[in-house]
């Protein structure tokens, strides 16, 4: 990856930590918020590979730990399990197909809610998990529609790597 | 003649798949091990240590962002909050306008009791504890940050122990109750809203003086429950539950008398349970709050 595209994609992932915490988490209807830091993690890691993808997902976690003052690593560590499988997503199955980022999406909120609410309960902190599981369907709703958009704004701001390929077979013309 | 289009990079190897792989791993094992470490460090000891006095600092380094995040946020909500007012306002309207005459009844009514509460008060030389809102003054404080999951029912204001936050005190809206502040820093706070699962509050009925616990509800996390109300106690939907603030020889809650919490929506009871199951409908927003008063103690007030 290039620098002028590295430096991208920190400076998105540290304005759409910012505003995911002061902003968009504000924003409920029908008892779910979107999550527009995971979407964009998601397009992230599904353009980038695997490696940028878990290394954005945790600095964006630490943001989101450090603005909120929660639990330290909680949500570094639940990204950066996000952004690592949606990267081996894209490199593998989901490559080249058109729904890999919806589906990408969808996958990734139902991991963070109840990985969230999993890792609360390992720590012996009181969480309902009917709260996780009456909001989550709000939260795919509103997580599928900025699937898309999200996805093509990222693409267009930090483009999709050229593919190093081994050929597969050879011809030979005699 | 290759079969296939093949692009290669303009200089050197293209890395091995196993070269490829080993590093993919070695990183995101190193990054989930990070993070593991951070969550037994923060999780030993949330207010202090190297772990916290380096949160501490981020925090404020980061302040300023999110603030800015806040402001650029707000006319957006506002004009939200203005639509979503526009579809109720009639039903609203009609409601608030039948409220306006019960109330203007009701305030006869208290005016009359208040002055005899006064005098028997005075004969008696009774002492009380702190009462809201006299004893308290109000620290106006912005909501700068709230938690992205749904399992975290808390938010993050503008205001530390550098503006006289203090860890435990009660945090309110003008609406009523919100919580409680359970981490300070020198210039923000984390307040535990009442619908989290870790806080609940002593709580009383205004009209019958049916005490309980009012807690998070079970069905979403903008309800609540009064609940550890015995059978026999009379609670009617409407009532309107208040903070407790009891006070036994050397203990004090939290929380000072006459808070308003909500208004409650249902009573029920069966056989086999305890207690009543009563829902409430709480005075503050909890999805939406935008600014909160974190109460201070007067001056020589304990």
């Amino acid at each position: 990856m290039s620098p002028v595209i590295g430096v991208r994609v920190a400076l998105i992932v540290f304005l759409i930590a910012i505003l995911q915490v002061s902003a968009f988490s504000s924003v409920g209807i029908g008892g779910g918020r979107p999550d527009v830091l995971l979407v964009t993690l998601v397009s992230i890691a599904l353009l980038r590979g695997a490696v940028t993808g878990a290394v954005s997902g945790f600095f964006a976690g630490l943001i989101v730990d450090v603005t909120t003052l929660g639990t330290l690593g909680l949500t570094a560590l639940l990204l950066t399990l996000t952004g690592y499988w949606a990267g081996r997503y894209g490199e593998t199955t989901g490559r080249g197909r058109k729904h890999a980022p919806l589906v990408a999406t969808l996958a990734a909120t139902i991991f963070v809610e109840l990985g969230g609410y999993g890792v609360q309960s390992m720590l012996g902190e009181p969480v309902s998990v009917r709260v996780v599981l009456v909001s989550l369907p709000a939260a795919l709703v509103w997580n599928a529609i900025l699937a898309y958009p999200i996805f093509g704004l990222v693409r267009r701001l930090v483009g999709t790597p050229e593919r190093v390929e081994r050929a597969r077979e050879v011809e030979l013309l005699v | 003649m290759l079969g296939v289009n093949v692009r290669r990079p303009a200089t050197g190897k293209p890395p091995s798949r196993s070269t490829s792989a080993f590093r993919r791993r070695i990183v995101v094992g190193l990054l989930v091990v990070l993070a593991l470490g951070l969550i037994t460090f923060s999780f030993r000891k949330p207010d202090s240590g190297p772990i916290a006095s380096a949160e501490s600092a981020a925090s404020t380094a980061l302040r300023p962002f999110t603030i800015a995040g806040e402001r650029v946020a707000q006319p957006f909500r506002d004009v939200y909050g203005w639509a979503d007012s526009l579809l109720t306002a009639r039903s609203d309207a009609k409601r608030l306008r039948e409220e306006n005459v019960a109330m203007r009844q009701q305030v006869i009514q208290n005016q009359f009791a208040a002055n005899e509460n006064d005098k028997l008060k005075a004969l008696l030389a009774f002492r009380d504890g702190p009462r809201f809102p006299d004893d308290y003054t109000g620290l106006a404080a912005a909501v700068i940050a709230r938690p992205t999951g749904s399992y975290a029912q808390d938010v993050v204001v503008a205001a530390g122990s550098n503006d006289g936050v203090a860890l435990d005190a009660p945090v309110v809206t003008a609406n009523g109750f919100l919580g409680r502040v359970t981490r300070v820093y020198s210039r923000s706070s984390r307040v535990t809203l009442l619908s989290d699962e870790q806080l609940a509050v002593s709580a009383l009925d205004v009209r019958s003086g049916a005490g309980g616990i009012v807690k998070h509800g079970r069905a979403s996390a903008s309800t609540l429950i009064f609940d550890r109300v015995p059978k026999k106690l009379k609670v009617s939907v409407g009532d309107t539950i208040v903070t407790a603030g009891w006070r036994s020889s050397k203990l004090a809650s939290l929380y000072p008398k006459g808070i308003p919490i909500g208004r409650v929506t249902s009573v029920g009871q069966a056989d086999t349970d305890l207690w009543k199951q009563i829902q409430v409908e709480p005075f503050a927003d909890f999805d939406r709050v935008d600014a909160v008063l974190v109460l201070v103690l007067k001056d020589g007030q304990k």
